[in-house]
């Protein structure tokens, strides 16, 4: 089991990374582009979701990678 | 025995009924968003219009995780019962003083200012009000009944969101539409005060938690509780588990049952707000009972299961139950009674009416709002059997979230030792509920808009549901493979 949360740590990883991309580029950038009212989703997919997802994500992945959720009280 | 448990009784109703009126307080200017649109943020103005939309669907939400850190670390600090005093005070004045805000046509450019700022002031409560009430209760409770008490403070954020409805139907029915859109609306925010008030005064008699104050006699609590919550990686990995193993799921849950429910039968359902409203008020009534009976049952099987099973099931069901929704309204494949279609001019306003054979009716008012632009608000009202359907729709729902929701109080805290933990578990649960779930509203509406406008999927209404779908599955996996599945964590 904790070969397996170690190994899912570099999917954590992956996942974060990925998604951070895919809101900035792809749902952010057309948003900020387009301007209006549509720069309310854009900010809310730069500037909140896209740094929590990744930031928090790869984190989380970093430490299960390390083996850091092994043994959990 | 007694003794304690009528004191339990009185820690429990003092905690909750403060913290169901910061719900309620927070709730309202949702409810109202149509009205305070009018008033403060007239559309002609493109800045006004966007601080409208940043107001209503992001703002107040975005916020918490910060009221999370500043009242968490006070409530570390100085102590759990000063702090959500604190929270209260500041949502019952922010909420009352929303009510006092002369419209932008008196102020001009201060009045959605002065109702932004105050938006932040009520997210910034809700913060550190939640944290705070759940790790009284929990730190008061004995460690085999945790679930059960603090899940009575889980029923609070859904009963806080009926009473805002009923309080606003109440008043729309008590006066003209016109007396209502001129002053109305600012009761229900005035009202607030009072309410404040009397929960202030029943909670200035109650005592500090008892965990808290064991610490504090033995010199045991933090002096940092952000960096000692945080910047030390042994609870940060706790912090990281309890948002992506289950608060972003249980948030996401909890938001899509409760409020993308609403949001769906009235903007992409288009049907009747009053009979929405209703809908969603029954429904969540019938549901809140299972709060207390999951919370309860926590204790004798462990809250990761049932967390789990909530998350699970709201997965696999979303889908067909929002497409259920969605038909039980729509009006394209019933059959209009002969003679019932009628077409009304007047003015710039052109208004539809059609009756259908199975009872339901369609209004469509088509409004010129230029010359080439017009803006249509359908309305649909549909018959008693099909009203009954959704409710059961809306219940199916709010259990999900009861299972999901009903013992994530418990789970939390145990999961941080006494000297963070209000700090520890107010961020995680405020991510998971303040960010993922209070915007999964705006952000599936917005993706139902992109889809039906590309019109390259099938059924584009249920789109929104993707965003959901996805993060909830994702916790769902780390939920079942990180979290240990012990009866109580700690």
């Amino acid at each position: 089991m904790n070969l397996i949360k170690r190994i899912l740590g570099i999917v954590w990883i992956g996942l974060g990374i990925g998604a951070g991309i895919y809101l900035i580029y792809f749902q952010a950038v057309p948003l900020w582009a387009k301007g209006g009212n549509d720069l309310v989703p854009a900010i809310i997919y730069t500037f909140v979701l896209a740094p929590l997802i990744s930031i928090g994500m790869s984190l989380f992945g970093f430490y299960a990678l390390q083996g850091e959720f092994d043994t959990i009280l | 025995m007694t003794t304690k448990k009528q004191s339990l009784a009185y820690i429990i109703s003092a905690s909750s009924v403060g913290t169901l009126i910061e719900w309620y307080d927070f709730y309202i200017f949702g409810s109202l968003a149509t009205v305070l649109s009018t008033k403060f943020f007239p559309t002609d103005n493109p800045t006004a219009a966007f601080l409208n939309t940043l107001a209503t669907f992001a703002a107040g939400f975005v916020v918490r995780p910060f009221g999370a850190l500043v009242f968490g670390r006070l409530g570390d600090l100085i102590g759990r019962k000063y702090t959500f005093m604190v929270t209260l005070m500041l949502m019952g004045g922010a909420t009352f003083a929303i009510g006092l805000i002369p419209s932008y046509a008196t102020i001009g450019a201060w009045a959605p200012i002065l109702v932004l700022t105050l938006r932040l002031l009520q997210g910034l409560a809700l913060g550190g009000e939640y944290g705070g009430a759940a790790t009284y209760v929990a730190e008061h409770a004995p460690a085999e009944r945790r679930g059960f008490f603090t899940s009575w403070i889980q029923t609070t954020a859904t009963l806080g969101l009926v009473i805002s409805l009923a309080v606003i139907m109440a008043t729309r029915s008590s006066m003209s539409k016109e007396a209502f859109d001129d002053f109305g609306w600012r009761i229900p925010f005035l009202v607030s005060i009072l309410m404040v008030l009397v929960s202030l005064l029943i909670r200035k008699n109650m005592e500090e938690s008892p965990m808290f104050a064991k610490a504090k006699a033995e010199g045991n609590i933090s002096k940092n509780p952000l960096k000692e919550s945080f910047g030390n990686k042994l609870n940060l990995k706790y912090v990281l588990l309890a948002l992506f193993g289950a608060t972003m799921g249980q948030g996401l849950v909890w938001y899509t049952g409760q409020f993308y429910a609403q949001t769906f039968l009235l903007k992409i359902c288009n049907l009747d707000d009053i009979q929405t409203n209703t809908i969603l008020v029954i429904g969540l009534l019938l549901g809140t009972p299972l709060f207390v009976i999951f919370g309860a049952l926590s204790d004798k099987i462990g809250r990761k299961g049932i967390m789990m099973a909530g998350m699970i099931i709201a997965v696999l069901s979303y889908r067909p139950i929002f497409d259920q929704m969605y038909k039980t309204v729509d009006v394209t494949n019933k059959t209009v009674v002969p003679g019932s279609e009628k077409m009304t001019l007047k003015g710039k306003t052109t208004t539809i009416t059609k009756e259908y054979t199975d009872g339901s009716s369609y209004k469509n008012v088509i409004t010129e709002v230029s010359p080439d632009k017009t803006e249509s608000k359908i309305s649909i009202k549909i018959n008693e059997k099909d009203q009954w359907t959704l409710v059961g729709y809306v219940f199916f729902l709010i259990s999900f979230v009861t299972m999901a929701y009903g013992p994530i109080a418990a789970f939390l805290v145990e999961m941080f030792p006494t000297k963070i933990r209000y700090t520890s578990m107010s961020l995680p649960y405020h991510i998971g509920n303040g960010v993922f779930g209070g915007l999964m509203p705006a952000i599936a509406t917005f993706l139902v808009s992109n889809a039906q406008t590309a019109g390259v999927v099938q059924k584009p209404y249920l789109e929104g549901l993707n965003y959901p779908i996805a993060l909830i599955s994702v916790c769902v996996v780390i939920g079942i493979i990180y979290i240990k599945s012990a009866k109580k964590a700690a």
